[in-house]
């Protein structure tokens, strides 16, 4: 019989290759419209996470941790919110927190329109997406004396 | 004149910039460069806490100042208000944070990944700061949620088996007040349809007085109870306080049942929905089963740490029964022992813990005679004992005796006696503390054991030269600081307040 | 009006399993209907009748929309629901690495 592979079997590990790219790329996509239709930074987030706990799901977890290791997701995630809290800071050069103050407004429906929301939706997107995927990693791998936290 | 304090308008926000940016940078940074985690918290503490006595100067004379995020005018904008109260809080929660984590430095050497803890305890006090600043419901709502998730990963911190179990029951608790809390926001942006406090009590007091206000009153009073540790809801306390280390104690039993509890409680009742005699006599009632109950279930204890968080329960009963009163002199009773008891319970667990540092055991019938070994530890103990005690002329004794005599300027005459009853229990139970912990015969096998370092004697000290004088802020001279913060409680203006000054 | 008598059914039902059950787990899937039930009723206060999603379309005109402020405050609300599950199972976890059962009856070290 096989030999004890890591992961699923051949057809998933097949379907696998061809989807996690587009799950990805569908995040990115709920990320980056999130000022002109539903989503945003949350919601793309989860999905850019479930791209990677998909690929951890297939392939075995030691596959998916050399591709993002847990040290990059920490990293990854206190980047986000400091990229955050340093959007509202420059907020104060128009006058107050918070301000949407960037590149002037532009028209509705368009892409590069509505101020600093959109950079305020990747911050977040990485945010949240590097800490599902770390509490994901760290509640699999259940040795170890971290600490999950949000 | 009138221009100049305005102008100070955008400190506000630094009360929550600050320790969210040390926190994520503490995270960042905080596993390659040794001893940057304490740095940056002492850092940041220090910061809020000369912000914070700053901005007594910008509210002298009862002004408010009022931000507005964004430059969104409320109401359709989030706005950050700061009156009286408001810096009366914040002046309590940054010099009792400061103080702890000046003494983390050595405490937390004995657990790992330190630099998680200060991480976690930065959010936890970015949260505190922002429920005290805020003037948006759902934004109270946030903040709150924020601190009450960081204080349940850090009761579990040292990951024992007994602190989660407890931590396990504090989140679970915890987490259910916080859904009656959403659900009560709910009902009310469903009724008043916004969202800004200031709006909020506008609307009600133009409606009329109708039966889901009282609904919404019952939920938030449950949820916010849970959170202050009053007596039906309190079974999470004695679990919880014992079980977290030292500092965390300290800070969850000196602020955070205060400020998430409290003063959610205070400002809720007093300015949005209004109080009538029936919410206060709830109030009363609460508090005084909340001294009986505590102090009763604390003498039988031989934990340390077990007897000290029923105290806590305790202690806030006697600040509920004080704000339930109503009257100018009770209100003041209350906020000035709200005051006292962050000091002097933050100075009790901070000698718990340098006990447990040195001996490694919290349980009464194993230590003797401490005093020999440890003279500072000692000595802070009986300040702090003494304050909580109610001896005079410590500051435990000027806010109990105003509430006493709050008692019986309205005739309560039954109140009165029960808080001289659990103030009178309360000197028992620490006579108790004293005489098996530190006084007595000095036992041998506890040869070995040393004074705390400086830097945990240096927080202990402070703590307690400050509850000596704190009874000084009833003179004249100070007493506007806490006048001040009574009367944005009492008198009805907070929509006016707060209207006027965001222009 | 039934709409929002089924969310305090749903909340009813979520508080029983908090209460009543003795495994951990159930204890946590209780604690999310609950969370669920008062998200629920959150978004169905912003309902107003006849009114159609709140997003603008560049060739349609804005008339009768539903509320979206509620709307806002569920997607926070959520990802706070979701930090307090992590956080909640990753205890469980450690719990049953101590004490070797998920029942909170045998897990009652502290007491008195």
């Amino acid at each position: 019989m096989k030999k004890n592979e890591p992961g699923m079997t051949l057809i998933v590990k097949t379907i696998t290759r061809l989807t996690v790219g587009l799950i990805l790329l569908y995040g990115i996509y709920i990320v980056l419209h999130g000022h002109i239709s539903p989503g945003g930074g949350f919601a793309g987030g989860v999905i850019i996470a479930l791209s990677l706990v998909h690929l951890m799901l297939a392939f075995g977890k030691d596959f998916a941790l050399k591709k993002i290791s847990e040290a990059t997701a920490s990293i990854l995630e206190s980047l986000g919110a400091l990229m955050f809290l340093l959007i509202a800071l420059l907020g104060f050069f128009g006058g107050y927190f918070f301000l949407n103050f960037f590149l002037g407004k532009g028209e509705p429906f368009k892409l590069f329109s509505a101020g600093i929301i959109p950079l305020c939706n990747i911050a977040i997107c990485l945010k949240v997406g590097a800490g599902l995927f770390a509490i994901f990693t760290i509640l699999v791998l259940s040795k170890g004396k971290e600490k999950s936290k949000e | 004149m009138n221009h100049e304090p305005r102008t100070m308008n955008y400190l506000i926000p630094f009360f929550t910039i600050i320790p969210l940016g040390a926190a994520f940078l503490i995270s960042l940074f905080g596993k390659r460069i040794k001893g940057l985690p304490d740095f940056l918290a002492n850092l940041g503490s220090f910061s809020l806490l000369a912000l914070s006595l700053y901005s007594i100067f910008l509210v002298i004379g009862g002004r408010t100042l009022v931000y507005k995020v964004g430059g969104w005018a409320p109401p359709f904008g989030i706005c950050m208000v700061l009156d009286a109260l408001s810096t009366f809080m914040l002046v309590t929660v940054n010099l009792v944070s400061f103080l702890v984590t000046v003494y983390c430095i050595n405490y937390m050497e004995k657990y790992s990944d330190k630099y998680k803890f200060y991480t976690l305890f930065m959010l936890m006090l970015a949260g505190m700061n922002g429920i005290i600043i805020t003037g948006d419901l759902f934004n109270l709502f946030v903040f709150l949620e924020i601190a009450s998730i960081s204080s349940y990963a850090l009761v579990a911190f040292g990951t024992e088996a007994e602190e989660l179990e407890a931590s396990f029951k504090y989140a679970v608790m915890g987490s259910v007040a916080s859904s009656f809390i959403l659900l009560g926001i709910a009902l009310l942006y469903s009724y008043t349809s916004t969202l800004n406090m200031a709006d909020i009590s506008g609307v009600l007091a133009e409606k009329q007085p109708a039966t889901l206000v009282n609904f919404i009153a019952v939920l938030f009073l449950a949820g916010f109870g849970l959170k202050a540790a009053l007596v039906p809801f309190h079974a999470w306390l004695p679990d919880a306080h014992p079980s977290a280390p030292a500092p965390i104690s300290a800070m969850l039993s000196g602020v955070l049942i205060k400020v998430l509890g409290v003063y959610a409680l205070m400002r809720i009742f007093f300015n949005l929905l209004g109080v009538n005699n029936t919410i206060l006599s709830l109030f009363l009632f609460l508090g005084a089963i909340s001294m009986l109950v505590g102090v009763f279930l604390a003498i039988g204890q031989w934990d340390f740490k077990r007897l000290l968080a029923y105290h806590s329960v305790s202690q806030i009963g006697y600040v509920i029964l004080g704000i339930g009163l109503g009257t100018p002199l009770g209100v003041l009773g209350g906020l000035f022992h709200l005051f006292n008891h962050s000091l002097f319970k933050s100075l009790l667990f901070l000698n718990s813990g340098a006990v447990d540092y040195s001996l490694g055991t919290r349980d009464l019938q194993k230590m003797g005679g401490l005093r020999e070994k440890m003279p500072v530890t000692a000595a802070t103990n009986l300040i702090a004992s003494m304050s909580i005690a109610g001896v005079p002329p410590f500051n435990g004794f000027w806010s109990k005796l105003i509430i006493i005599l709050a008692c019986l300027q309205v005739n309560r005459f039954g109140y009165a006696i029960c808080a001289v009853l659990a103030s009178i229990l309360t000197l028992a139970s620490f006579m108790k503390v004293q005489k098996y912990a530190f006084l007595g015969k000095f036992s041998e096998k506890l040869k070995t054991i040393k004074e705390v370092p400086l830097a945990m004697k240096l927080s202990m000290v402070i703590l307690a030269i400050i509850c000596i004088f704190a009874g000084a802020l009833l003179l004249p001279l100070f007493k506007g600081f806490l006048d001040s913060a009574v009367n944005v409680l009492l008198l009805n203006n907070y929509k006016e307040a707060v209207f006027k000054a965001a222009i | 009006m039934s709409e929002y008598l089924l969310c305090l059914f749903l909340l009813c039902i979520g508080l029983y399993c908090v209460l009543r059950k003795r495994n951990i787990i159930k204890i946590i899937i209780g604690l999310g209907i609950i969370e669920y039930a008062v998200n629920l009723f959150l978004v169905l206060a912003g309902y107003r009748v006849h009114g159609r999603a709140p997003i603008l379309a560049k060739d349609q005109e804005i008339l009768n929309i539903v509320d979206p402020l509620p709307q806002a405050l569920v997607l926070t609300s959520i990802v706070i629901g979701l930090a307090i599950t992590a956080l909640v199972v990753a205890i469980a976890i450690r719990i049953y690495e101590k004490y070797g059962t998920f029942d909170i009856t045998k897990i009652r070290r502290l007491r008195g």
